[in-house]
């Protein structure tokens, strides 16, 4: 478990360090001035590109910019955007539960759905029940999902009317920002019951919409580590012994299909808890993936450069949580180390 | 080799999907022959006028988009813009890639350190947002997409070659060409990488369809293939202010999209089967 720990711990800041390097490379590599890039439509005099080459520090030796970018990094200064003014770090954090709130959801519907349709298409193995649920999630593997959203809100919310098209809750409740998560926030506020439904309401498509591939990924995944460990000698050893299929499917073989399906759930956590970028973009989900393609399309390097860092910071801390889960849930890998 | 195709058509799956893709390849070879216009001509007064089957008109049998253009027409001359999109993906990305898979896994040492390490960032950020910071610094053009999904998709290749050519170069077949004399490069390419294939060639069937899905994805965010481009990406991204007036402006092109990564993945689950026996049934 040390040495595991230990092994992580040194390839960690490596990746993060390199990270950083590509994050500040990035306005050095875009061709042209990059300070003009930024003024471009705002227009400005010499006086105000001076003044702005100053305070981005472009006007100093290269390694000394990165030097010192990282030492602030260090302590926790991300720039200042250029749309909004604020401290990237600060803009960071205000959305994150928003993204965190979608991600969350999106993963648990995929789980709650996936391990069972897996399990079923085990079960029933080569039947039509099986073929339909594994057409299914290929074809959900295979989906375009920002079509799949349009198909949805169509759908949904056009034909229907049953969902709104985008956003986090209605426009008409203010909710004040406690801990960032509606969910928790709408405790405090006095239409509680009403926020909540709202912001439920709101969920549910981009939830389902980002649930998909996982959902499907999830699926796929139950049914080949089953049928693997179904071939398994102790399951013929709990067959002999008169065990209903449903009981050694259930209490004998998932728990010991379990591992490589945590596995791909850990490794898709990373990527949604740090913005689902074309379902926020979508559904105009206030979070990280929709902040930084605005920041990409009105060029806020500074945004753009730390966004970069604390998204990569993000996913490499839930797989570093997600080993550490894995190697303290399979005895093997504990005992080994 | 003869077993290969017996087992890939043993597969339905497969069969089917290799069927569309053929379809697809030749209309996007045929496009100037099939399509019945010009895919930029502009119909004047015929604005979002609905498909044959919804009570429109015969000259359009898929409609027309907002401006007035031939909906099939675009269809048509976007998958050959996808499919040229996905094979331009595809071999840039297997070309680099395996290169570098090579060189780390054979020579191991510095050379894997610094390759792998490359990997560990690349695999640090999501995919499509790695592309896009890729596209933020050459600017949004679909070349500039094509280029971004192409490295996205390396660390894939690196780290199966790696591992592949790790494995082979501990067998005997190597230390005995070594003993004939055989130089790195002989090693290397012509001994090493043809036993690597399988994975290599099921790697590259999936990253069409992950190539196709990406550059599309770039596109809908406009990022990547710019109008007028018939690109489906960029058709839904224009489709997508009139999804309430014109469906069938939304639903088209998607189902373009997803026939042929349909057909990609179908292909590629067929692939690992047939050449890896071990991983049938999962």
């Amino acid at each position: 478990m040390i040495k595991i720990l230990r092994q992580r711990f040194f390839a960690f800041f490596p990746t993060l360090l390199g990270v950083s390097l590509l994050a500040f490379s990035l306005i050095r590599l875009a061709p042209g001035d990059p300070v003009m890039l930024m003024l471009g439509e705002r227009g400005g005099t010499p006086e105000v590109y001076e003044k702005m080459r100053t305070s981005l520090g472009l006007d100093q030796p290269i390694l000394w910019q990165y030097l010192k970018y990282i030492g602030q990094v260090l302590t926790g200064d991300f720039g200042t955007s250029i749309v909004s003014q604020r401290p990237v770090l600060e803009e960071f954090f205000d959305r994150f539960p928003a993204t965190v709130e979608l991600g969350l959801s999106g993963m648990i519907f995929a789980i709650l759905l996936g391990v069972p349709f897996g399990l079923i298409s085990a079960a029933k193995r080569k039947s039509p029940v099986d073929y339909t649920l594994m057409g299914g999630a290929l074809l959900g593997y295979s989906m375009p999902i920002f079509w799949w959203a349009l198909v949805l809100i169509m759908f949904f919310s056009v034909n229907l009317g049953w969902t709104p098209v985008s956003g986090r809750v209605s426009v008409m409740y203010d909710v004040e920002a406690v801990t960032g998560f509606l969910f928790i926030d709408s405790w405090f506020s006095e239409d509680s019951w009403e926020i909540f439904k709202s912001g439920l309401h709101h969920l549910l498509l981009p939830a389902l919409v980002l649930g998909t591939i996982p959902l499907a990924v999830v699926a796929r995944m139950t049914r080949s580590s089953l049928l693997e460990v179904l071939r398994e000698d102790y399951i013929r050893t709990a067959r002999a012994k008169g065990l209903n299929e449903k009981r050694v499917i259930v209490t004998h073989a998932l728990k010991n299909a379990l591992i490589p399906i945590v596995t791909v759930i850990g490794l898709m956590l990373g990527t949604v808890l740090t913005g689902a970028i074309l379902t926020e973009t979508i559904f105009s989900w206030p979070g990280i993936g929709r902040w930084f393609v605005a920041s990409v399309e009105a060029r806020d390097y500074p945004v753009i450069q730390g966004g970069i860092i604390l998204i990569a910071l993000t996913i490499m801390l839930v797989n570093l949580i997600v080993d550490l889960i894995y190697v303290w849930v399979n005895p093997l890998l504990r005992e080994h180390s | 080799m003869k077993k290969f195709w017996r087992r890939l058509n043993q597969n339905k799956g497969a069969v089917v999907g290799l069927v569309v893709l053929a379809i697809f390849i030749l209309i996007s070879i045929l496009s100037p022959l099939l399509a019945p216009y010009d895919p930029h001509q502009i119909f004047d007064g015929k604005f979002n006028l609905p498909p044959l089957w919804s009570g429109g008109d015969n000259a359009h049998v898929m409609g027309t988009d907002d401006i007035g253009r031939d909906v099939l027409s675009r269809l048509i001359y976007g998958a050959r813009i996808s499919l040229t999109v996905g094979f331009l993906v595809v071999t840039i990305s297997l070309v680099v890639g395996v290169s570098l898979g090579l060189l780390a896994g054979y020579f191991g040492g510095w050379v894997d350190q610094i390759i792998m390490r490359g990997v560990d960032i690349l695999m640090a950020l999501p995919s499509i947002l790695l592309a896009i910071v890729i596209v933020a610094i050459l600017g949004p053009s679909l070349q500039n997409g094509i280029i971004a999904v192409s490295i996205v998709y390396l660390p894939n290749y690196i780290r199966v070659v790696r591992g592949a050519a790790m494995a082979e170069k501990k067998k005997a077949y190597v230390d005995a060409t070594k003993c004939f004399g055989a130089t790195h490069w002989r090693q290397a390419v012509i001994n090493i990488l043809p036993n690597c294939m399988a994975p290599i060639i099921v790697l590259a069937s999936l990253g069409f369809s992950e190539g196709i899905l990406n550059v599309a994805a770039l596109g809908f965010l406009g990022l990547g293939a710019q109008p007028p481009i018939p690109e489906w990406g960029v058709m839904l991204a224009d489709a997508k202010a009139f999804i309430e007036t014109s469906p069938w402006l939304v639903s088209l092109p998607g189902i373009c999209i997803l026939l042929v990564v349909l057909s990609f993945n179908l292909l590629g689950d067929g692939l690992r089967d047939a050449l890896d026996p071990k991983l049938k049934g999962q």
